[in-house]
């Protein structure tokens, strides 16, 4: 009987937690939406289209054409007014005054400017004739694996199990307390462990839908693969979902109120929103503050993500930042369980 | 074995307990005899709750001595096996709030070995029709039956129930009143905490009259209220306002009436017999020149028991 009453809470809190629309929202949603807008944002475009302006004028259609032939730029046929509007307001880099000699009309400071600088008169001197001696072959990098969404995407995992963990469980238990259901299960029969236990399984069973759905959109959308073994992200993201459940547990074990036990977890998860390398890398920060940043739970679990997905690590490779999660979280349990305000 | 014979459901003797400079409960003595319904009935405030938590294990005493199935709270194990034989109702549980009716009877099912099935219970409470029903859709009534359902799930001996019926209408009162029948029925004991007289009157067998963390007064509804003296109330108002401490004593000498009683300007009469009575007010009011603002009657009830000890009414004490 004593393992029904496990698997009832267990299903309790989850039902609890799908049943609310929002929530499904922030944990799978939500993390979703933001994989998309970062991946389109930061999408590696190579040097992309430059705009090019061609004056009116002369042999103007002859010269729009020779740069519309070069893939890197897109020329059209300007009026003067028009032309040195756009050119002041970037919307084209360079402005091309057809002539004796031709005239390139741009901003030097800026770096697109430049760069169509340099495709403009290469693709009209080759149009007039001239001759490269080299023989070159450009190689792009532009393979998964180096591009900023396939940095972007464990660090997202990880920072969308801290939240889950946190929220799932902080939430609920300090519901159950204020709302008097914590009071009604003590006076059953039930066994505190569960109690708690019950919590942190709750988390696992999301466990496989949250990372599947992030994994899948970024591979499906992105072509984010993972580079190490599935049992060893499996692994990974159960040290990680565990460790973050025992954080929210830590910080529910007091609180009385939801106020109290929001305002708490922002102050827990805010650190390492900016700190441990979700967004951006972490060696960003100063040295001497890198030994704490790599202590917080959310760094060392990110990179063990990395260092599985990205670099496709084996288990024994990440053993140092999983070990660094896996203690917070059995260190939060056990204090968690020692101060847990049952009344 | 006959009622005499049981052993009491529960004894208590000398609870005390403070909430800082509040006394909550101060040195209260009480024994629930196996097989009977009892009421603690009292204003709120008057410290029931405290003491059936107390009872119940949820919250301990600073002081005093409780047996609950002739067992003492100890915590362990023993706690344990102790809860598998009560079924309990808090005063302000909320249960899950998106479970349906159904999960979350198997919800406490799962916490005793030998729990009826959800069928049983929904039977009992009559929530078969909304057995798919989020709690979050129930009526207060159907809430209330469902905290009862969860009460009763294991089967016990012993059901605490904590103001089972405040907020409820009439009709939902009466549907618990009867879920409550049906489990005496069995031979089951019944400890009710309520500030609804009429509840008292109908449900318990004995009640205690709790005011400010004590006993005030012990014994069945019949025997609390023929200890007025009298069976009817007579409760009028003097349209002119007239000093009626002068009046006091000369309605006392009327014929067939006990005791008076002068709470903001309501005289309140305790009378054996109405139909000798009433003319003898009305012609005494009348030769005395004042008018009657108001006047009813009604039975004696606990409520006059409760006014008659402590000079206050338990809704507005």
């Amino acid at each position: 009987m004593r393992d029904r009453a496990l698997a009832q809470m267990t299903l309790a809190w989850m039902r609890g937690f799908y049943r609310e629309p929002e929530a499904i929202f922030w944990v799978f949603g939500f993390p979703i939406v933001l994989a998309f807008a970062l991946g389109i944002a930061f999408k590696n475009r190579g040097p992309g289209e430059l705009r090019i302006g061609v004056l009116h004028g002369g042999a103007d259609s002859a010269i729009a054409r020779v740069l519309d032939t070069s893939p890197a730029l897109a020329a059209g046929v300007l009026d003067s007014a028009p032309a040195l509007n756009q050119l002041r307001t970037g919307r084209i880099a360079l402005l091309v005054v057809p002539g004796n000699p031709i005239v390139y009309r741009y901003d030097s400071t800026r770096t697109e400017s430049r760069l169509a600088r340099l495709e403009v008169d290469d693709a009209l001197q080759r149009d007039r004739g001239r001759a490269d001696p080299a023989q070159v072959r450009d190689d792009r990098v532009t393979e998964p694996g180096s591009r900023y969404i396939d940095f972007l995407i464990p660090g997202l995992l990880g920072m969308n199990l801290m939240g889950s963990g946190l929220w799932g469980v902080g939430f609920s238990v300090v519901q159950a307390r204020t709302k008097g259901l914590l009071k009604r299960f003590l006076a059953t029969p039930m066994r505190k462990s569960e109690y708690l236990l019950s919590y942190m399984l709750s988390r696992l069973v999301f466990l496989l839908l949250e990372v599947g759905a992030l994994i899948g959109f970024g591979w499906w959308i992105f072509d984010v693969g993972v580079h190490g073994s599935f049992t060893a992200l499996g692994l990974c993201t159960l040290v990680g979902a565990f460790s973050f459940a025992g954080l929210g547990l830590l910080v529910a074990s007091r609180a009385k109120t939801v106020e109290a036990v929001s305002g708490l977890m922002n102050l827990v998860m805010l650190p390492m929103w900016i700190l441990s390398g979700t967004f951006f890398s972490y060696a960003r920060f100063p040295e001497a503050m890198q030994p704490y940043v790599r202590a917080l739970p959310l760094t060392a679990l990110n990179d063990a993500l990395r260092g599985v997905m990205v670099d496709g690590a084996s288990l024994a490779g990440v053993a140092t930042p999983l070990g660094v999660v896996g203690a917070w979280g059995a260190v939060s349990f056990l204090v968690a369980v020692k101060i847990f305000r049952w009344r | 074995m006959s009622e005499a014979e049981r052993p009491p459901a529960i004894r208590c003797a000398g609870l005390v307990k403070r909430y800082g400079d509040v006394t909550a409960v101060s040195g209260l003595d009480l024994t629930v005899r196996a097989g009977e319904c009892f009421g603690l009935l009292g204003p709120n405030g008057a410290g029931k709750t405290t003491t059936i938590e107390i009872l119940e294990g949820l919250t301990p005493a600073d002081a005093g001595e409780v047996q609950v199935l002739g067992r003492h709270w100890g915590g362990g194990a023993a706690d344990r096996l102790l809860r598998q034989r009560l079924g309990i109702q808090l005063q302000e549980t909320k249960l899950p709030e998106k479970l349906s009716v159904e999960e979350t009877i198997r919800l406490f099912a799962s916490f005793y070995p030998e729990p009826q099935t959800v069928e049983t219970v929904l039977d009992l409470v009559e929530l078969g029709e909304k057995r798919k029903a989020w709690y979050s859709k129930l009526s207060g009534g159907q809430k209330q039956r469902l905290a009862v359902a969860c009460a009763l799930v294991n089967r016990p001996e012993l059901l605490f129930l904590d103001e089972p019926t405040t907020g409820l209408d009439p009709q939902s009162r009466r549907q618990l009143w009867e879920v409550i029948a049906v489990f005496r029925a069995a031979g089951n004991t019944v400890l009710l905490t309520t500030h609804y007289m009429e509840e008292a009157e109908r449900l318990c067998d004995r009640v205690a009259i709790m005011d400010h963390g004590k006993v005030i007064a012990l014994g069945s509804p019949r025997e609390l209220i023929a200890s007025l003296g009298a069976e009817h109330v007579v409760e009028f108002t003097l349209a002119d306002g007239a000093p009626v401490t002068v009046l006091e004593p000369v309605l006392r000498d009327l014929p067939g009436v006990g005791a008076v009683r002068v709470t903001d300007g309501t005289i309140a009469l305790t009378a054996t017999a109405l139909h000798v009575t009433l003319p003898a007010l009305t012609g005494l009011l009348e030769r005395r020149g004042h008018a009657l603002a108001s006047l009813t009657t009604h039975h004696a009830s606990l409520e006059d028991v409760f006014v008659a000890l402590t000079g206050r009414r338990i809704r507005d004490a």
